[in-house]
């Protein structure tokens, strides 16, 4: 399955058909005439022909449609807004974080927890960072504000637990260093607009 | 086959058949389920159980031990004497409709076997004359399971499934007897013997009766509950209508009868329309019937899956309006040409 059908969000530019149905007969003669046609016409042949058609093609042609879930998968949308990730940059394999804090600020279910502080270079080091998914609603607005893009959504959407409330640390949400070159920009929710540069338009300065 | 040259039919006999019929005919109502939920899921492009033993197969089994360990409730308002005997009745009816069909060729026990050496088995236990007769007269009677069932379980849903009930009873039941009418007419007799003799030099009652066929046909699905007619328990309308309170082995009595019910409706289809336990071309006459009721039996789940149901009032007008009067002019006309 491509994931072109996920992307394309213009309902009603699909291909519906129709059905061209008949009026519902209300006459006693004309009910009968609708029964005599159906006893001798092959409807009923041809719905057992399309149960059959489609056993054959399950068994023979390769057609089954069962996903075996738990081990295999379906891909899902970039768009889609799971349980997050944190990305690094990838030139130097710093975490993108800079600590700003507006994912903290912003998050409606206040469910993320960060403590700041500046390391030896005064530069900001995010010392802990947590979400709790037990309140996380999954609203993607953490990663709509991200400034860096540090914060994003990423496909892992198993979130059942023992446990009532999941926290996730930043480390476990991190990119690992050794998947580095691994790691895919993030091409949904407040993600740039593929053309972003045309929509960007020169301030004006004069009045 | 000639019936002065078998030897007789001892007591010992026909015990085992009635426990040899109970044992199979269990164990392939159970099967059925499987192969049932098999059919449904590949035409539906969907795998079926797949998960207990190879290909799902030991599913019967988790089936069959969660059936048993389930609690057995009976409801407080519930008229708990006729609650708990009305499964029994529609599986019992279902078992003693098969004692007069004959299910597997006659053998004869070998004569080292301790106890039983020697004892002839029939291939019907109870080669009654009038076996058609006796036969439907069970299977209809099976139809007091659900009836009392639905109307002792104080219960809403199980009200309804006991309406529909009775008004599928008052619908199949002429269709049956008129359809399967003119083929003893022709045949001149209601053993299942008499039955099987007479198509096996001649071509298939089918072929003379195909409008009898298809009659029976679809008053077998009315009669055993099965899909297009499937009123008493349709989930999405009534719930279970009238298994909506039954639990644990009471609910797998009545899953066992239906099955077993199934399976009789492809075995006296096969007897009297399909040319019975007869060698056919090269192949030997006990594949034969074994495929006979395979097919039918396939058939039923090919039809669950590919038709809707109709609706009650749909069904009695089916067949008070239009197959009951096809089966009349059918007899009507069978009548003439045997005159003629
Ligand atoms: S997705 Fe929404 S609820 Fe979850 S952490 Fe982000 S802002 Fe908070
Ligand atoms: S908004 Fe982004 S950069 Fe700012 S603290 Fe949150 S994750 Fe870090």
């Amino acid at each position: 399955m491509s994931l072109e059908q996920f992307k394309d969000r213009n309902v009603g530019t699909q291909n519906y058909v129709k059905l061209d149905l008949e009026h519902t007969p209300t006459e006693g003669w004309c009910k009968f005439k609708q029964v005599v046609k159906r006893t001798f016409q092959p409807e009923l042949f041809q719905g057992l022909g399309v149960t059959l058609r489609e056993m054959i093609n399950a068994l023979f042609r390769n057609k089954m449609h069962t996903t075996k879930y738990p081990f295999e998968k379906l891909p899902i949308s970039p768009r889609y807004r799971a349980v997050h990730d944190m990305l690094r940059l990838m030139e130097s394999g710093n975490y993108r974080c800079i600590g700003c804090g507006l994912c903290e600020k912003i998050c409606i279910s206040d469910c993320i927890a960060m403590e700041t502080k500046y390391d030896e270079n005064q530069r900001k080091e995010v010392s802990e960072y947590t979400i709790n998914f037990g309140r996380c609603i999954f609203c993607g607005y953490c990663a709509e504000v991200c400034p860096e893009l540090a914060i994003v959504h990423g496909g892992r959407f198993e979130n059942a637990s023992e446990q009532r409330a999941g926290f996730s640390l930043f480390e476990d949400m991190l990119t690992p260093m050794d998947q580095l070159n691994q790691q895919q920009e993030y091409a949904g929710f407040g993600a740039i607009s593929p053309n972003a540069d045309e929509n960007i338009k020169s301030t004006p300065l004069a009045y | 086959m000639d019936a002065t040259m078998l030897p007789e039919v001892t007591a010992a006999g026909v015990i085992v058949k009635a426990v040899i019929i109970l044992a199979v005919i269990a164990a392939i109502a159970g099967f059925g389920t499987y192969i049932e939920r098999k059919i449904l899921a590949f035409m539906q492009r969907r795998l079926g159980p797949t998960h207990v033993g190879p290909f799902g197969l030991l599913q019967l089994a988790a089936d069959g031990i969660k059936l048993f360990t389930k609690e057995d409730i009976i409801p407080q308002h519930a008229n708990k004497f006729i609650f708990a005997i009305a499964p029994v009745i529609t599986a019992a009816t279902a078992f003693i409709a098969l004692a007069a069909v004959p299910v597997f060729p006659d053998f004869t026990i070998w004569e080292w076997v301790p106890f039983l050496g020697g004892v002839f088995v029939p291939s019907i236990a109870a080669d009654i004359n009038v076996g058609i007769l006796f036969v439907l007269g069970m299977m209809a009677s099976g139809l007091y399971g659900p009836l009392l069932a639905g109307m002792a379980q104080a219960n809403k849903w199980g009200i309804i499934g006991s309406a529909r009930t009775a008004i599928q009873f008052l619908s199949y039941e002429v269709v049956t007897g008129l359809s399967i009418l003119a083929p003893i007419m022709i045949v001149g007799s209601l053993s299942f013997v008499d039955f099987n003799n007479y198509q096996t030099d001649g071509l298939w009652m089918v072929v003379y009766q195909p409008v009898a066929f298809i009659l029976f046909i679809i008053a077998g699905f009315a009669e055993t509950n099965r899909t297009p007619f499937d009123l008493l328990e349709h989930e999405a309308e009534i719930i279970s209508g009238y298994v909506t309170e039954y639990s644990g082995m009471r609910w797998g009595l009545f899953f066992i009868g239906e099955y077993a019910n199934m399976i009789t409706i492809g075995i006296i289809a096969s007897v009297v329309f399909l040319g019975g336990y007869n060698d056919f071309w090269f192949i030997p006459a006990w594949i034969m019937i074994i495929l006979k009721i395979a097919f039918s039996f396939f058939f039923m789940l090919w039809v669950r899956a590919s038709w809707p149901h109709v609706r009650p009032d749909q069904l009695m007008w089916l067949c008070w309006k239009v197959l009951m009067p096809l089966a009349v002019i059918n007899i009507l006309i069978t009548g003439l040409v045997i005159m003629i």
